[in-house]
């Protein structure tokens, strides 16, 4: 029954992965950059859900409430200012440049906060729990956030297929100069979905500090997380996304319980894995490409 | 009366290649012109400049009396400029109807919405649904040019809209075309086959080596100077 | 089409000009006078050059990966770290004597980055970044897991016993900055041979053109594959010089062997001294030192610092320091590439 309860555990904190995961997948999917601020920028806005909560002593879910326009504005002006001109200057420099953004945000919270830890009051749902038996409860805060992770997927999708910007988002991500020819711009897209993918990472970020503790070098660590997911979901896929962070819930959750130090080391060992799984597949597909091309 | 389009002294390059040369060309409302040439000779490029896709290293593109040369593709198309891309270009994970209504999003007004599109080309009709990746080729080249006419467009660029189709899908598309060049619409295409391109255009432009060597009306020219400066006979034999 | 199929215009291809040979000689002059350093100078300006050193070490290894093969690592700290624990691993458990620890230490990092690569390499881009990083992780995870006394878990651990049980200050300072000095100096050797070897070829090529040279695919992976491997053992020595210096370690956090600081000060170092260049590098290693020295090594500011730079140089100077002058001025101190003499 404890096997089945880590289980459980892990497919509700899946939620908080997929939810973190979302915006990673997102600009993948549409610009093909792999943004390395993404844990930091989630982080970021959990710090700045516990700016409003210490002098402005609202609730962390009232915060969200400034965060998130906030982490809409801050995403479209990254795009506009520095991502934009490092994609047009080839694969390298946006994952460089955003590398140094991961740096440069890191060290700056641990500036301005301290290097301490902290984390956000959940409410009276934090240590709440349906108990099934005596081995087997149901924690209610992550529940919530799983349910936040589908309902952010779901509404992500009907934005995508629904509404002229989820058009326009999903011709750029094919081809951005057919969509230019066709009168959209591409520059204002990639503003668009860096905006929605920094928002969410944000909303990740605040569920995030009022889940567990967090200090300023827990972005790369989320980052970590996010990225395990989008790549056991299979790159660029929404709800595959979702997936994958059940899956990398689950490893850590399962790992944990054979021994508690064990939690991130087989998350990484499950991506690994999949890794392998993959690169196996794909060499014998390699293989079978040569010796056609031999005969 | 003034022109629509005017392309004055343009000159484009792919890195070493000089892919046009020197060309000016005015295109008037209503008018029809076919550019026709060998491959290579800078009809595409010539076209993609005009539409914003590729930047110019020289010369001007002027359009309703605003000078449009530096101006991004997407706004070209604000403006009324819509090209029909070589290779149609699709976007294959959108259906039909995505293809089109995505193409909407510049709200120019006019005529042109998706049952307007698929009056004009009623072998869409069931096809609404359906990914653009999964059609014929006929039936994408019909859905990019409709997703051309969804910016209500006042000056349609076709590249090479027979391209890789059958003989007999391309007499489906020509119909189709000929009841919007009837509508009195301004339209530039680049078409490698000759007869085509005289049956329809009021004025022939003959390309090569991204000079226009050879301009036109279909009844000024026969088919043999057409052909010679197709391949560039007249210049070889000088 | 005639445009391009004119005569080529008169133009020599060269490799060794008079100034890149003489510049090559220089250089190889220039080590033979620093290994004199040990009766020529201070404690002090000794141990600077440690450092220097092996941040040469650091940077030149990196830029063997992003530089010509197109691999952006954030995870180099796992052979950092894997070099700096093995030291301590054969010196204090297998009383191994320490200098010969290291330079097995520098081949057990080339050993463990062929499985490494074996996974990551088939990752593009930020995925291999990312996917490097998750290796590092792992492995600092696995150190600090160990319970082995020796290595000392979390904790961290330390060479003191060794080193000192065997040598007195003074020794280990001078045997130190001669392993460092000799390490810099091979792997720019072995660097050097590699690029103008035919594999430096068909390196370019995948610099210049991935698609295209990934018709010829498993020479592709094989180039990307022999980068990795000296680079893995690269970062291992680094790692063990990195111990030698320090003598005290730990796993985890950013500061630590395992930590992404690493990353960080290596993407400045060559994004300043310039992508892609050999000597680039060198003179990234060097600002980077001379920061450390006369601005500040460590703190918040130091790293915000380090990444806002980073940035700037991406975005506003991609070719670095010596990429920039290089461009300006066309020259080449040393004969790595090609060089058209003549109209371009």
């Amino acid at each position: 029954m404890t096997w089945v309860n880590a289980v459980v555990h892990g497919i509700l904190l899946g939620g908080l992965y997929a939810l973190l995961a979302t915006g990673l997948s997102l600009m993948f999917g549409v610009m093909r950059i792999i943004n390395l601020a993404h844990g930091s920028l989630a982080l970021l806005g959990a710090y700045m859900a516990f700016l409003l909560v210490e002098h402005a002593h609202i609730s962390a879910y009232l915060a969200l409430v400034p965060v998130l326009p906030g982490a809409l504005v801050v995403g479209y002006v990254l795009q506009r200012t520095v991502l934009e001109r490092s994609l047009r200057s080839g694969m390298l420099v946006p994952l460089l440049t955003t590398f140094g953004l991961l740096i440069v945000i890191g060290n700056l919270l641990q500036e301005f906060f301290s290097p301490d830890v902290h984390s956000l009051d959940p409410g009276a749902i934090g240590p709440a729990a349906w108990r099934i038996t005596s081995r087997l409860s149901i924690p209610a805060f992550d529940a919530l956030i799983l349910g936040i992770a589908i309902l952010v997927l779901f509404l992500l999708q009907l934005v995508l297929t629904r509404t002229q910007i989820g058009r326009e988002l999903r011709a750029t991500a094919a081809d951005p100069d057919a969509a230019e020819l066709v009168g959209v711009d591409s520059r204002a897209v990639y503003a668009r979905a860096t905006a929605i993918a920094v928002a969410t990472a944000a909303l990740a970020g605040v569920f995030f500090a009022m889940r567990s503790t967090f200090d300023p070098t827990s972005g790369p660590t989320q980052l970590i997380y996010a990225f395990e997911a989008v790549v056991i979901g299979g790159m660029g896929s929404l709800w595959g996304t979702l997936a994958g962070g059940i899956v990398l819930g689950v490893a850590q959750t399962v790992g944990a319980q054979i021994d508690p130090q064990y939690f991130a080391l087989a998350g990484h060992v499950v991506f690994l894995a999949v890794l392998v799984v993959r690169t196996a597949v794909e060499s014998g597909g390699l293989r079978v490409r040569l010796r056609g091309a031999t005969t | 009366m003034t022109a629509l389009l005017s392309v004055e002294k343009l000159e484009a390059r792919h890195g070493l290649l000089h892919a046009v040369r020197d060309v000016s060309l005015e295109v008037a409302e209503g008018e029809t012109v076919a550019i026709v040439g060998a491959n290579g000779a800078g009809k595409t490029t010539l076209l993609r400049s005009i539409a914003g896709a590729h930047r110019p290293s020289g010369g001007r593109v002027v359009f309703a009396g605003e000078d449009v040369t530096r101006m991004p593709a997407h706004r070209r198309v604000k403006r009324g400029i819509a090209l029909v891309p070589e290779g149609r270009r699709l976007f294959p994970e959108l259906t039909v109807e995505e293809n089109l209504r995505v193409a909407a999003g510049v709200r120019r007004p006019g005529r042109w919405d998706v049952d307007a599109v698929l009056e004009v080309f009623p072998l869409l009709e069931p096809l609404r649904e359906k990914r653009a990746a999964s059609l014929s080729g006929g039936e994408q080249q019909a859905t990019a040019i409709g997703r051309a006419l969804m910016s209500n467009p006042r000056l349609l660029l076709l590249d090479e809209v027979s391209l890789g189709l059958a003989p007999v899908v391309v007499d489906a598309v020509y119909r189709s075309l000929a009841t919007l060049l009837e509508s009195g619409a301004t339209v530039l295409l680049v078409e490698q086959d000759l007869s085509r391109a005289l049956g329809v255009a009021d004025r022939v432009v003959c390309m090569l080596e991204g000079r226009f060597v050879l301009v036109g009306t279909p009844a000024e020219l026969t088919r043999e100077q057409v052909m010679e400066a197709y391949f560039g006979l007249r210049r070889s034999a000088a | 089409m005639s445009a391009v199929a004119a005569p080529a215009p008169a133009a020599r291809v060269e490799r060794w000009t008079r100034l890149s040979g003489g510049f090559t000689v220089l250089l190889a002059g220039l080590v033979v006078l620093l290994a004199f350093g040990p009766v020529l100078w201070s404690e002090n300006a000794l141990n600077n050059l440690i450092q220097l050193y092996f941040l040469v070490v650091l940077a030149v290894m990196w830029n063997a990966l992003a530089g010509y093969g197109g691999l952006v690592s954030v995870g180099q700290q796992a052979f950092i770290g894997i070099g700096a624990y093995a030291v301590v691993f054969l010196s204090l458990q297998h009383s191994l004597e320490p200098y010969l620890a290291m330079l097995l230490a520098t081949l057990i990092g080339a050993a463990v980055s062929i499985p490494v690569a074996a996974v990551v390499l088939w990752l593009r881009g930020g995925a291999f970044a990312i996917g490097t990083w998750v290796v590092a992780e792992a492995f600092a995870i696995l150190v600090s897991l160990d319970p082995n006394p020796a290595i000392g878990g979390g904790t961290g651990t330390s060479a003191l016993i060794p080193f000192n049980t065997r040598y007195t200050p003074e020794q280990r300072l001078h045997y130190t900055y001669w392993a460092s000095l000799g390490t810099a100096a091979v792997l720019l050797a072995i660097l050097f041979v590699l690029l103008r070897s035919r594999l430096g070829a068909s390196l370019q090529a995948i610099r210049d053109d991935e698609g295209a040279a990934a018709s010829v695919g498993v020479r592709v992976l094989l180039g990307k594959g022999v980068l990795f491997v000296l680079a893995g053992a690269g970062c291992a020595a680094a790692g063990a010089l990195i111990l030698a210096w320090q003598l005290s370690i730990q796993p985890l956090g950013p500061d630590s062997v395992f930590g992404v600081n690493w990353s960080a000060k290596m993407i400045f170092m060559v994004l300043v001294g310039g992508l892609g260049t050999f000597e680039g590098p060198i003179i990234g290693a060097i600002v980077l030192y001379l920061l450390q020295t006369y601005v500040s090594s460590s703190g918040v500011w130091y790293f915000v610092m380090l990444g806002a730079v980073a940035i700037g140089f991406a975005l506003l100077l991609p070719r670095g320091i010596w990429g920039t002058l290089q461009e300006r001025f066309n020259v080449q101190l040393l004969p790595v590439g090609y060089r058209l003499r003549g109209r371009a």
